[in-house]
């Protein structure tokens, strides 16, 4: 192969991911077309999920109750998973014995490897009924969804934030070691502020993941269309009512599912930029 | 509070949650085991889902996998090479690395819904080939991003040596740069393999599932992570068993791929 | 007789995970309010002794201390080595401050950088951090450059900057002893030179301790010089007798430059 092909075809392939991503972009919003022209942003206040049983072509959509579900179960995944994951970056850097490091690094980055319908199998039949029989409900719904989906993006989150806090300089912490600090003071007053970024940009990020994610969830939340009163109340979200019906929707309704995949992938897209640009921005080496 | 207290305080929780973390692997990894082992029978893979066993479906979800892998391994490795040695770290350079690494973290349901519109809608049914595509999608910015950090770990002299050596370019690139960077380059491609051989959401309505063996790729198309996915959540033991027997099969699988990874690249750190 | 402020006495080392000792049978006594310079070519142990002298070994497990170094610190004569509890080894760290070679700002303001070791040290007072603060940075000979910007990051400052607000905020830690482990090492020649004044001016209060690979430097600042090599105290004296008429062939091949 020449030069000049071997050239143009990195160039090719190099290309072919942002076309992937417009193309994404473009096809969702085609597709959705229909629902963003009939519903327009009063689709994201709506709660009626209505086929007209004759009519494909009429009904009422509003995707309130999966956007709420998606937001308080990626809620309750963040408000117990941020401060485990801190624990245990910490716990990685700055308080294992050289010989746990490794262990307990390979365990938690295992813990990553585990595909998310493996969680989701599991939370349904091991952990949903401890739920249960805890804190009462149905066993599935929010909080068992956010248990779950918070046991999926620990590590995730620990992972990214161990690598933040691992580039603080040795000397800089010896330096306020040097003048009396106690552990937790140099964590907090110099660890912390050096890897903010690092470890907003992995908060950022373990945030979209939990956003997207499917199967654990599909197993866990529920999968009904109802707005939650409570804690342990069984609700869907916008991946889990994408899994479950997108493939039988028709007409008006998976227009309106194109439009909640669209809603997914933009807000996603915000996020993952966020984190990734202004938090983890890349030093190009 | 007595600032001794609060250091051990905070000490003995940030142990407390890597227990806690182990725990949880430890927890599920003994629940797979001990469900998954006493519910494997020989029969368990030499039966297709229909007679109760899941040969069809490691074929499907292999053969999906597999060739996801070759073609999203060339693509991801020359746009890692693209970015890293021909690029000259220009706008566009850092545009596309950028969105590469975004896409990483699309969710992956919405990549299925996106497959479906294209290769599954216009022809009415659903098709081994969308599921290949769906996992392509999701696995070609792994590999670049892999290449990319891998490349970008070789020392420039290597290349001016090479050059100086009168090397053209791109046999440089291949037959020195790449080299150089193999072990990393594998190990990605190893972690994402892994990484997509068990992914559920694309699969849902781009390959969707089929009961018997088959290896036509332009109908519907078995896979083993959307059986798990069924079978769990049908009411009868039996296919409960099915379930976990899968999915005991399929982490198994992804761990030991996952450590292999990570033994290749020992010594790099 | 001399007024001493720390000694070591039959000190070793050991790292960790090493069989053989990195320090043996060091006995140094360091002169309150002057200024004690170690030098000797890479790997002969000054550093490792410098920071075994407020115990920033510690950080580290498995490192053994052998032997006796004792501070005269106002409590009296303490052995550092039999510090067992955190909150004694604080008060340690706070008696005895650390430069390091590369300027360590934290990632804070001005201000905060400077008041940070008294917050620690449990100086609430707003009125007294602040005049503090100001004598520190006056002492350190950053005040004028620093009085009106005392908010802004301290990362924002030039290198030679940031190595004299390390040392403000150690200073005012009042200190009994600093350990400057080659603090010009990464600077330029004018802040090495500023540097040098201003540690040379710190000795009317502190005793202070230096690590340099800069034979110049140790000449031109010390009053009393250790020559070590492989582990081994091997000359002490005053600086000029080691610069000038020095008793072992080692020292003289080592400041002649034969070898180092």
């Amino acid at each position: 192969m020449g030069g000049k092909l071997f050239k143009n075809f990195s160039f090719f392939s190099a290309t072919l991911s942002f076309f992937i991503l417009i193309g994404i972009f473009s096809i969702l919003f085609t597709y959705a077309q229909d629902s963003i022209r009939e519903f327009g942003f009063d689709f994201l206040g709506s709660e009626d999920w209505e086929a007209d049983e004759d009519d494909e072509e009429i009904g009422i959509f509003g995707g309130y109750i999966p956007v709420i579900g998606t937001m308080l179960s990626t809620l309750i995944a963040m408000v117990i998973a941020t401060p485990l994951a801190m624990g245990i970056a910490i716990f990685l850097t700055e308080i294992a014995h050289k010989s746990l490091i490794k262990p307990v690094s390979i365990a938690i980055e295992l813990l990553a490897a585990i595909p998310s319908i493996i969680y989701g199998m599991w939370g349904l039949f091991y952990f949903a009924p401890i739920v249960q029989s805890t804190v009462g409900g149905q066993g599935v719904g929010l909080l068992t969804a956010g248990i779950v989906l918070a046991i999926m993006i620990i590590p995730f989150m620990a992972a990214i934030t161990r690598d933040a806090m691992n580039t603080v300089p040795d000397v800089l912490k010896e330096s306020a070691y040097a003048m009396g600090a106690t552990k937790f003071e140099v964590i907090k007053d110099v660890i912390m502020p050096y890897s903010k970024g690092g470890i907003i940009g992995s908060i950022i990020l373990a945030l979209g993941r939990a956003l997207g994610e499917t199967m654990a969830v599909a197993f866990l939340i529920g999968s009904v269309m109802a707005i939650p009163s409570q804690i342990t109340d069984p609700t869907t979200s916008i991946p889990v009512l994408l899994a479950n019906n997108f493939a039988e929707a028709q007409g008006l309704e998976m227009s309106s599912m194109y439009y909640l995949a669209l809603i997914l992938f933009v807000v996603s897209f915000a996020l993952i930029s966020v984190a990734k640009f202004y938090f983890l921005r890349q030093k190009v080496k | 509070m007595n600032r001794l207290l609060l250091n051990k305080i905070i000490l003995v929780l940030s142990t407390l949650s890597a227990v806690v973390g182990i725990s949880f692997l430890f927890w599920i990894l003994a629940t797979l085991t001990y469900k998954g082992v006493s519910s494997l029978h020989i029969t368990t893979f030499t039966n297709d889902l229909v007679e109760g066993g899941i040969r069809n479906l490691l074929v499907g979800q292999f053969t999906m996998a597999i060739v996801a892998s070759i073609i999203a391994v060339p693509i991801g490795m020359f746009a890692g090479i693209w970015l890293r040695e021909y690029s000259n770290n220009s706008k566009l350079a850092s545009v596309i690395r950028n969105l590469s690494d975004v896409m990483m973290s699309a969710p992956s349901i919405v990549i299925g819904v996106f497959v479906y519109a294209l290769f599954v809608a216009p022809f009415g049914s659903y098709n081994g080939f969308a599921g290949i595509i769906a996992l392509t999608i999701m696995m070609i910015p792994i590999i670049i991003s892999t290449t990319d950090n891998m490349l970008s770990l070789v020392p420039k002299e290597l290349r001016e040596a090479g050059i100086a050596l009168g090397g053209s370019k791109h046999k440089i690139i291949m037959q020195i740069v790449v080299k150089a960077a193999k072990v990393g380059i594998t190990t990605g491609v190893l972690l994402s393999f892994a990484r997509i051989i068990g992914e559920t959401a694309p699969l849902l309505f781009t390959s969707a599932n089929n009961q018997f063996f088959t290896m036509d790729l332009t109908g519907q198309f078995p896979s083993l992570t959307v059986s798990i996915y069924n079978l769990a959540t049908y009411p009868d033991e039996a296919s409960r068993e099915l379930a976990w027997a899968a999915s005991f099969v399929l982490t198994a699988f992804v761990l030991i791929i996952n450590l292999t990874g990570r033994y290749m690249t020992r010594n790099k750190k | 007789m001399s007024n001493l402020i720390m000694e070591t006495k039959d000190f070793n080392f050991t790292y960790a995970g090493v069989d053989a000792p990195s320090l043996k049978n060091i006995n140094l006594p360091i002169e309150k309010n002057k200024i004690t310079a170690m030098i000797g070519p890479s790997g002969c142990g000054k550093s490792t002794l410098l920071r075994a002298m407020n115990r920033i070994h510690d950080l580290y497990p498995g490192n053994k201390y052998e032997g006796e170094i004792n501070l005269y610190g106002t409590k009296g004569k303490e052995n550092i080595l039999d510090l067992k509890k955190e909150n004694d080894l604080i008060s340690l760290r706070q008696q005895v401050g650390m430069i390091f070679q590369k300027p360590t700002p934290f990632p804070m303001s001005i201000y905060d950088n400077v008041a940070y070791g008294m917050k620690l040290a449990g100086v609430k007072n707003k009125s007294e951090l602040d005049g503090r603060v100001e004598k520190a940075l006056k002492d350190a000979a950053i005040w004028n450059e620093t009085k009106d910007r005392m908010n802004t990051s301290a990362l924002g400052m030039s290198g030679g900057q940031q190595q004299r607000l390390c040392i403000a905020r150690a200073v005012a830690l009042k200190p009994e002893v600093m350990l400057f482990d080659e603090p010009t090492s990464a600077l330029d020649p004018i802040s090495t030179g500023a540097i040098e004044e201003l540690i040379s001016e710190l000795k009317k209060d502190v005793s202070v301790v230096i690590v340099t690979h800069n034979m110049q430097q140790a000449s031109r600042l010390s009053d009393y010089t250790a020559f070590m090599y492989l582990g081994d105290l091997i000359e002490y004296d005053k600086t000029d007798t080691i610069f000038m008429n020095p008793n072992e062939k080692l020292t003289e091949d080592y400041i002649t430059g034969r070898f180092g």
